[in-house]
């Protein structure tokens, strides 16, 4: 931005005018963000996350356990992972690195409840945990939930011609 | 009509008090801060009640240092970031001192000591108390997420300083002295980032340090530092900016409460909160001034005025700054 668009804007501080180049100026002031850096290291955390859970399948399918009971073991397994690694204050520290690694997988998932669960504990069982368990997962449970319900209805109809 | 105040008589500041949690007496000024809190919970059942606990010790430290009671204490005026104001408001019933609650967000050190000074010059009162308090857990837990939650904090974002400041001022001119206000305009210029506060506190801070300039008596010159309450590293770098267009050249006077209480680059953009302005002031400022190392500052606390809803519903942040200048004799 040049120094007389900034004079401009300056100029206007205080009336409710230029709150677009105000914004403007925002925007090309924002310190950069490490994009390719936090993308790489989603990736990987994910990715090795990903994999952990692979494997813990095929262990389960190693102790002789059907496909199907397996899956189930193995997100069950994922879960219990991420709430006791919240439970001891370590997923929020690789969350912090990790961004979307550690939040899209169902370890994330995990930890969105847990975490509201913990917090809210000083409020009580029932108003507190209960009541704010679901504050951050909520949307993932109604979208899941409707979104299942659509596809079903859509795959009757479909079903019927 | 003029929103800048010279005060009818001068203002004394008889004692400053400040606490801080771990994080803050692990930065720069631990040396200076009165009070260390080395858990975060302070052996609380509930953060909410560690906060109490140190608005309290704030209170009650500034209270033992001055030699004054409780019962000589005209009136108090404080605030912190909670709802309903309970830090300050579960505070003041404990220490049974009258109470003026304010809410100002990181502004309310400077609203309660522009405030106070303005009616004990008046003639009202002989001794009030300014208090504020904040807390890294309650701030969160209320405006943003779940300690636990393992969410990556922005470039922009702020960490909300854990503590408490408090100073005790009296109708008489002592060694320190709060000589004039500027009581600040709410200014909006748009921001709708929650995650970038400096962005819009800045406009609110050149405003009113453009007015109190223009209005005041003193020359940028006189002042040995313009101290901005939580600007942060990015709101700092744009106040600056603007201030520069407005030919007020703030390279090596200004400095900012939020970059200096936490190790450079180490938490965030910088510290914010109620108890940011007031614990870096009540620690070093006000001891430089009374050692005679600098003689007048000017402090500007700024204070993004939304809440958790107001975000929500799309509006953007408004946003205000107090300003107070303190000279030793």
């Amino acid at each position: 931005m040049t120094h007389i668009e900034i004079a401009n804007i300056v100029n206007n501080i205080g009336d409710n005018m230029d709150k677009n180049s105000y914004n403007a100026y925002i925007e090309a002031k924002k310190p950069k963000t490490t994009k390719a850096k936090n993308l790489l290291l989603a990736f990987l955390v994910g990715g090795a996350i990903c994999t952990i859970s692979q494997l813990i399948f095929e262990l389960y399918l190693y102790l002789k356990l059907t496909e199907d009971i397996s899956y189930a073991l193995t997100t069950m397994t994922l879960i219990v992972i991420g709430a006791t690694l919240t439970g001891l204050g370590i997923y929020d520290k690789l969350g912090k690195f990790a961004g979307a690694g550690s939040a899209v997988p169902v370890t994330g998932f995990a930890n969105s409840v847990v975490a509201p669960a913990m917090e809210f504990k000083s409020e009580g069982l029932v108003f507190g945990t209960a009541v704010k368990m679901f504050t951050i997962a909520g949307p993932v449970l109604i979208c899941g939930t409707t979104i299942s319900v659509v596809i079903g209805l859509t795959y009757y109809i479909i079903g019927l011609f | 009509m003029s929103h800048h105040f010279k005060l009818l008589k001068p203002i004394g500041i008889i004692t400053y008090s400040s606490c801080a949690g771990p994080k803050e007496m692990a930065g720069p000024l631990g040396q200076y801060i009165d009070i260390s809190f080395t858990d975060d919970k302070c052996g609380e059942k509930s953060f909410e009640k560690a906060e109490c606990d140190m608005f309290e010790s704030a209170v009650e430290h500034a209270l033992e240092k001055s030699g004054l009671t409780k019962e000589d204490i005209s009136f108090m005026s404080g605030g912190d970031l909670l709802n309903q104001l309970i830090s300050s408001n579960f505070s003041a019933r404990d220490l049974t001192i009258p109470f003026i609650g304010l809410y100002g967000a990181c502004s309310t050190f400077a609203e309660s000591i522009a405030l106070n000074s303005m009616l004990l010059s008046a003639g009202y009162g002989d001794y009030a108390i300014s208090v504020t308090s904040s807390h890294f857990s309650t701030a969160e837990r209320q405006y943003r997420f779940p300690l636990e939650f393992a969410k990556q904090r922005k470039v922009t974002s702020q960490w909300t300083v854990t503590g408490a400041g408090a100073i005790i001022l009296s109708k008489d001119k002592k060694n320190i002295n709060v000589v004039d206000v500027t009581i600040g305009k709410v200014i909006d210029m748009g921001i709708t980032d929650a995650d970038n506060m400096g962005a819009a506190m800045a406009p609110a801070a050149l405003d009113t340090l453009e007015y109190h300039l223009k209005n005041g008596e003193y020359d940028i010159q006189e002042y040995d530092y313009i101290i901005t309450g939580d600007l942060g590293k990015h709101g700092s770098d744009i106040l600056v900016s603007l201030a520069k267009n407005k030919a007020i050249d703030l390279k090596n006077k200004h400095v900012d409460c939020g970059v200096q209480i936490y190790d450079n680059n180490k938490l965030d953009c910088g510290g914010s909160g109620c108890a940011c302005s007031a614990v870096v002031i009540c620690s070093k400022y006000l001891r430089l001034l009374s050692e005679g190392k600098i003689k007048r500052i000017l402090y500007i606390a700024t204070g993004a005025l939304l809440s958790p809803l107001s975000i929500l519903q799309g509006e953007s942040i408004p946003s205000i700054a107090h300003a107070v200048t303190i000279e030793g004799v």
